[in-house]
């Protein structure tokens, strides 16, 4: 899960990091206020939207005054913010952060995440902030620096030389960076962080590390644990249906094609918009509906594919291993009846009672094309769909 | 032969007397495997599914001679769980358990390391050697004794590779899914080696997906040191970067993990690439030749 940039930074500062004194805006009239309770020459309004590039959109916006607080904010909130990642929908823009602009005199980058192969945490720092760091690794890899933290002795005071060294910090800001890293490693830990980036992380004129940006993604997996973090979540940030996919416990995920997938099981369901692609269609959807489905969760994933009005047919692929194909079978049917589904659907069952479950598509009197095999059912479904 | 487990191991169940460990134990003792018991604490001293029940892996292990586990507890209880195995000595641990906080698994990686017991998963289906014993929840009935290993990131996908060896005849040696989350027991490298020392198996199926480095690392030591023949799939050519693909560990991030940089390092690597999910079989067969 995501955090908007003033919940990161709220979690940044209750664990010693420093961060600008901020104002949250939510609506118009909240402006004028803040500005004053600011009290700054120029201050920076920010668009809390779950996506990178939000400067380049315009999602950043630096005013003088409040009566220019109060125009962008008028401007912003309600609006949609349209970034390099967030698709051409745009992401909805109902929060603003208002931060006083900080005289900076160098930037960093600092991150913290999980690195699989090490199965550890790791740090990646550079002196090179500010910029994307995914092109300044490509381009300058020696500008990137990866720093694992060993999971039996967690950060060591080493670490935070380390980190000052790579951002050439002496003296008292040195001293910062090792408790910045001590701060974030801890702040890391307690809360199932999964990636917690700081860019840019900054040195300021009066000589103080202020994370100007910040990231924040926390484990869905630790959910359970983390009630307070997962109260956050903003479920306008993610597109409607795949909200509607995670209450029913579905994974779902729109793409640009037209043939709408079900499929049980994640490496399966990508295998089968790869066979799509294969033949020459393209997936309207990633679609998971667990490895172990029931008829609810069936018709539950029908009602979503068919809310995607791209798509010109479904195909449904279900390996029955522990679920059994004539359950599904019906699930389909009375997922079909229920939504009146007016496009082509071909089914694949295979496994557990499979030829029952084909038996049913069969006798349901819906025009359902059921495949026996794979590559064929993929073809079937590119037709129906052209 | 085969690898890791055969009709001898001796098998526990993990969360024995809940809903899945019942079930999944049930469809395990119904395909031969040598069930002796089941951990489920506070019920140490009963009897489910006519075997003993057991407070603890140590008493499992003690007194049912337990050489490995399958694990079916709750997310949050899994971490304490495949330890708790490790420390009483079980030889395998399969932990079936999805959504582990990756924290907690970043400290089972570490505790693992200390000792010899080997994990497969989590998040995984298991791992089945045909006709003699079944850990997991793959169904049964679609695997045939034979001449391949499978060795997969998938669940249902795997089941895919089973079915398409079984109809052409291959059937398998042993087939092992080793999960979808990014921090796990065994990748393809320990599997490849297990493979290479195992006579009955001619050759391995690899089914990788996108994300991680899992499978160039496996390429590298094809090319290297693994003399039998490989077929390889990888999932996910077409998913759009920076999404997450169901697995927690299926997801393109900066351009790495690609599904066409994986399947350039195995075609290099002399592997046979199966060019779609329904030529799985297919590829291994010509692989074998």
């Amino acid at each position: 899960m995501n955090l908007h940039e003033f919940q990161a930074k709220a979690l940044l500062r209750a664990s010693g990091i420093a961060v600008p004194p901020g104002e949250l805006i939510t609506g118009v009239e909240d402006a004028g206020a803040a500005w004053a309770r600011l009290d700054c020459e120029t201050a920076l309004i920010k668009a809390q939207v779950h996506s990178g590039g939000r400067g380049k959109a315009g999602g950043v916006v630096a005013v003088g005054s409040a009566r220019e607080a109060e125009e962008t904010a008028s401007r912003l909130l309600g609006s949609r913010l349209i970034t390099a990642q967030s698709g051409p929908e745009g992401l909805p823009v109902d929060q603003l952060l208002m931060e006083p602009a900080a005289a900076i005199d160098r930037e960093f980058y600092f991150a913290m995440l999980v690195d699989r192969a090490r199965a550890s945490i790791v740090m990646v720092v550079s002196a090179e902030g500010g910029m994307d760091i995914e092109t300044l690794a490509r381009e300058r890899p020696q500008a990137v620096v990866t720093l694992p933290i060993h999971p039996a002795t967690g950060v060591m005071p080493f670490h935070g030389r380390r980190v000052a060294r790579v951002f050439g910090l002496q003296g008292e800001p040195a001293r910062a960076a090792g408790r910045l890293v001590q701060d974030a490693h801890r702040l890391f830990r307690s809360s199932d962080v999964q990636l917690l980036e700081i860019n840019p992380l900054v040195l300021t004129a009066d000589r103080q590390l202020l994370a100007l940006d910040a990231k924040l993604a926390i484990d869905d997996s630790a959910a359970y644990r983390q009630r307070e973090i997962f109260g956050l979540r903003d479920a306008r940030q993610r597109h409607e249906a795949e909200e509607r996919a995670h209450e029913h416990d579905l994974n779902y995920i729109r793409l640009d094609g037209d043939i709408g997938c079900m499929v049980n099981g994640a490496g399966l369901a990508m295998a089968t918009m790869d066979l799509i692609q294969h033949h020459g269609g393209q997936p309207a959807n990633f679609l998971d509906v667990g490895g172990g489905t029931t008829v609810e969760r069936v018709a539950a994933a029908f009602k979503l594919i068919l809310s995607d009005d791209a798509v010109r047919a479904v195909l449904v692929n279900i390996f029955g291993g522990i679920v059994r194909c004539d359950l599904i079978a019906e699930g389909i049917i009375a997922a079909i009846r229920e939504v009146q589904v007016q496009v082509p659907v071909v089914v694949r069952l295979e496994g557990t009672n499979a030829e029952a479950g084909r038996e049913a598509l069969a006798r349901s009197g819906l025009d359902i094309l059921a495949a026996e095999d794979l590559d064929e059912a993929a073809r079937a479904a590119v037709e129906a769909a052209a | 032969m085969s690898i890791l487990v055969d009709r001898d191991t001796r098998v526990i169940c993990q969360g024995f007397t809940g809903r899945q460990g019942t079930f999944h134990s049930e469809q395990a003792i119904a395909y031969g495997t040598r069930m002796v018991g089941g951990v489920t604490p506070g019920k140490g001293g009963q009897r489910h599914l006519e075997l003993p029940v057991f407070d603890t892996v140590a008493d499992a292990v003690q007194e049912a001679g337990a050489e490995a586990t399958m694990i079916y507890v709750p997310a949050a209880f899994a971490a304490d769980a495949i330890c708790e195995a490790a420390d009483a000595g079980i030889e395998l641990v399969v932990c079936i358990t999805e959504g582990i906080p990756v924290q907690d698994m970043i400290r089972v990686k570490q505790y693992l390391a200390q000792g010899p017991t080997r994990l497969i998963g989590p998040n995984c289906p298991g791992i089945i050697t045909p006709e003699a014993c079944k850990v997991g929840i793959m169904p049964g009935y679609i695997h045939r004794r034979g001449r391949v290993g499978i060795v997969s990131r998938s669940g249902t996908l795997t089941y895919e590779a089973v079915k398409q060896t079984s109809d052409l005849g291959l059937g398998q040696s042993t087939c092992i899914g080793i999960g979808g989350d990014p921090i796990q027991g065994l990748d393809f490298v320990d599997c490849l080696r297990l493979f290479a020392e195992d006579p009955e198996t001619e050759g391995v199926l690899l089914v990788g997906e996108i994300g991680g480095e899992a499978e160039e690392q496996a390429a590298a030591f094809i090319r290297e040191s693994f003399d039998k023949p490989v077929a390889a799939y990888i999932a996910g050519a077409t998913a759009p970067p920076g999404r997450r693909m169901g697995h927690a560990g299926a997801i393109i991030a900066g351009g790495q993990g690609t599904a066409a940089q994986k399947i350039a390092a195995l075609r290099d690597a002399g592997a046979e690439i199966a060019a779609s999910p329904a030529e799985l079989g297919a590829a291994m067969a010509r692989a074998l030749g």
